[in-house]
């Protein structure tokens, strides 16, 4: 997917995306400087957002769960070659199928059963919803960025005719379902475990945040350490000699798309079971996509993908915080900072490479030169 | 006339109306993917051209100085596009979702730093826009039957960049098919080899079509906010922007039949708007957020080879280098 680099590793994953960010925040800095403010005092009143309020850390924390979801959904799809851009929809989606299940299941049953079986149908309505993408490019050789983006627009569709129609709120106006009951809903970090989490402040953060943890530690052994992650790998890397070493080149394709939905989807538990106790239009808001800047930062790994989600949710929270101190730039300028490292970290990610291997090559020879 | 007809002609004028930012995108799509780049930033430039234009006929009160800018803007993303991709190699379809969510950030930011209106232009006078143009003779056919109606609903009385657009379908057809531009850009996007051994620059080809593509997408924004809207107004181009890649794929990437799946989406769109909350016999209550799905149900239909075979230019999304 990426233009192989001669650099060695550590800097190809460490300094590059390093270099990257740095240049995507100081074109981001320039733009807040044309529009008359300080970057610095913008960067540190983000910083403070982000961590040093009370309650801020654990909003970081909640963003970050997210990013976790959609950034490993997209990475899991990205080690088998495929582009999942569907993130958006495919989260939707799942939200539909927790949404079904807190809806009407939770009056009956207790909260031990509500809330994995939501977890379920969130994993398997998100990968239903990759699925039939990765059953088309398998098969039929549907190029999966265009058939996923259409249906992210195909479940826009659907949710919001469901939303104002068969699933409202019955006597009321705006597109939304009626409030999950109590035993439906994942428990706040800041009221479990005794006030262990009370550092946190009152914050969105709950537990979603453990299932997000779980989910890399999971991606790790399921793409390094099973036979199907190593099938997922080499399908990858090289479909031909896949083929050859007799594994179903299809098959692995769809499952990859399958497992993508599914980690999208479980963005529903984190957004709608966590915090907007409903089902809600444009939930997703976005977050499948930033999927795709966390993947790419964080190089597919769970290590980088976690870091990137946590400098994602830093963004988001921090950036809220300018609408406080600032007229002039508002929470949008997160926005605008993630487009910028996509663009830097993503689509011009080996910009640096040339300059950086030259001055690397130049700062290893040294000793040489000197003994000549 | 009967009412039927007469509702049959009015949706058909809305479809005009709502096809047109799709069929200025479509073409340049087409432009662009035919070079072997893919554009999915079509929705972005269109979004920053709105803002552009908006702001611009706003500041100056000149429409035209508005498409002008707006166009100049959309350029100026493409030529980063071009940038990432032609000369970097970089991912298109990456490239492209970064451009597309830098156009909403950016409009955004800007809009508040300018307007303090959250993000929104103020509203423009009715002389900063485009208005509808009454073509000659319009109350005298009124009284031909049939062609009167027609010609006063749907022919006359739209605003410049309709006419426009539909004049760019036969010129892109014309460009790409008799042309000597046209034939070396459809060659670079199918075999760049070919192209660069006969000494013609592949860059260079791939740059001006992007850069086309940037103009063509900065009209269709100035046709949103200028034209058909008075002001921008935040992600005012919402989806729009890929609708359009649907349409050239379903026009299998050319400019007619481009223009054919533009204007059936426009038309899918002008009749869902008319049937909202219109009881229909058999299916009550008409669906009509689904049948705006239908163009991207067409679509993927399309690419499972399930209507025809879509096959795009054979170098497509991939970087070449020497």
């Amino acid at each position: 997917m990426t233009p192989a680099s001669d650099l060695p590793r550590w800097a190809d994953v460490v300094l590059l995306p390093i270099l990257n960010l740095v240049a995507a925040l100081a074109v981001c800095g320039l733009i807040i400087f044309f529009l008359g403010e300080n970057p610095f005092t913008a960067l540190w009143v983000m910083i403070k957002g982000a961590f040093f309020y009370s309650g801020s850390l654990g909003y970081t924390l909640y963003y970050t769960t997210n990013f976790i979801f959609t950034g490993l959904a997209v990475a899991i799809a990205f080690h088998a070659m495929m582009f999942n851009i569907g993130g958006e929809g495919q989260a939707y989606i799942g939200g539909l199928g927790a949404g079904l299940i807190a809806l009407w299941l939770a009056p009956a049953l207790p909260m031990v059963l509500v809330i994995p079986m939501a977890i379920l149908a969130a994993a398997l309505f998100g990968a239903a919803w990759g699925l039939i993408p990765g059953i088309l490019q398998a098969y039929r050789g549907s190029h999966i960025v265009i058939t996923t983006i259409m249906f992210n627009f195909i479940a826009g569709s659907i949710m919001v005719w469901l939303l104002v129609g068969p699933l409202i709120e019955q006597g009321q106006q705006s597109p939304q379902t009626p409030k999950f009951e109590a035993n439906a809903l994942m428990p706040k970090m800041h009221e479990i475990g005794g006030g262990v989490f009370s550092f946190l402040g009152s914050s969105p953060l709950n537990l979603s945040f453990v299932l997000a943890l779980l989910c890399l530690v999971g991606f790790w052994f399921l793409i390094w350490r099973t036979k199907l992650g190593y099938e997922i790998r080499t399908v990858g890397q090289n479909p031909e000699a896949a083929r050859y070493a007799g594994i179903n080149v299809p098959k692995i394709i769809v499952i990859a798309m399958a497992l993508s939905g599914a980690l999208a989807g479980l963005l529903a538990i984190n957004e709608l079971l966590g915090v907007q106790h409903r089902v809600v239009l444009n939930f997703t808001s976005g977050y499948g996509f930033t999927g795709i800047a966390v993947a790419l930062m964080g190089r597919n790994h769970p290590v980088g993908i976690f870091l990137a989600s946590f400098l994602f949710g830093a963004i988001y929270q921090g950036g809220a915080e300018l609408d406080f101190e600032f007229q002039t730039i508002t929470r949008d300028m997160a926005l605008l900072m993630q487009g910028m490292i996509i663009l830097f970290s993503g689509a011009l990610a080996y910009m640096f490479n040339p300059w950086v291997s030259k001055l690397l090559k130049r700062w290893m020879n040294r000793g040489e030169v000197t003994r000549v | 006339m009967s009412e039927f007809a007469y509702q049959l002609l009015l949706t058909l004028d809305a479809t005009l109306r709502l096809a047109t930012p799709l069929i200025l995108c479509a073409m340049a799509g087409i432009f662009s993917e035919r070079s072997g780049i893919i554009d999915i930033s079509l929705e972005g430039k269109m979004l920053m051209g709105a803002f552009v234009a908006a702001a611009v006929a706003f500041t100056s009160g000149s429409p035209w100085l508005g498409v002008l800018a707006a166009m100049l803007a959309s350029v100026v993303l493409a030529v980063v596009h071009g940038f990432a991709c032609i000369t970097h190699r970089g991912n298109q379809v990456v490239s492209g979702l970064a451009i597309n969510i830098l156009a909403s950030g950016l409009t955004v930011t800007i809009g508040i730093a300018l307007f303090r209106q959250g993000g929104q232009t103020p509203p423009l006078g009715s002389t900063d826009r485009f208005r509808p143009i009454e073509w000659w003779l319009v109350d005298a056919l009124d009284a031909v039957p049939i062609f009167g109606p027609i010609y006063r609903e749907l022919i006359s009385g739209h605003n410049m960049l309709v006419y426009i657009a539909l004049f760019l379908v036969p010129l892109s057809a014309f460009l790409l098919y008799r042309t000597r531009f046209g034939l070396r850009l459809r060659a670079v996007g199918e075999v760049p080899k070919a192209v660069d051994s006969a000494g013609i620059s592949v860059s260079f080809l791939r740059y001006r079509a992007v850069i086309i593509a940037g103009l063509l997408c900065g009209i269709a924004g100035a046709y949103l906010s200028i034209g058909q809207g008075a002001g921008f107004v935040k992600e005012m181009s919402a989806g729009k922007g890929y609708i359009a890649l649907a349409a050239v794929i379903f026009g299998k990437w050319r400019p007619v039949p481009a223009l054919l799946a533009c204007l059936l989406f426009g038309f899918l769109e002008a009749v869902s708007a008319r049937l909202q909350g219109v009881d229909l016999p058999l299916i009550g209550e008409a669906p009509t957020q689904l049948m705006l799905a239908l163009p991207y149900v067409m679509v993927v239909l399309v690419l499972a080879g399930f209507i025809g075979k879509a096959s795009p230019p054979a170098a497509i999304g991939q970087p070449y280098s020497k």
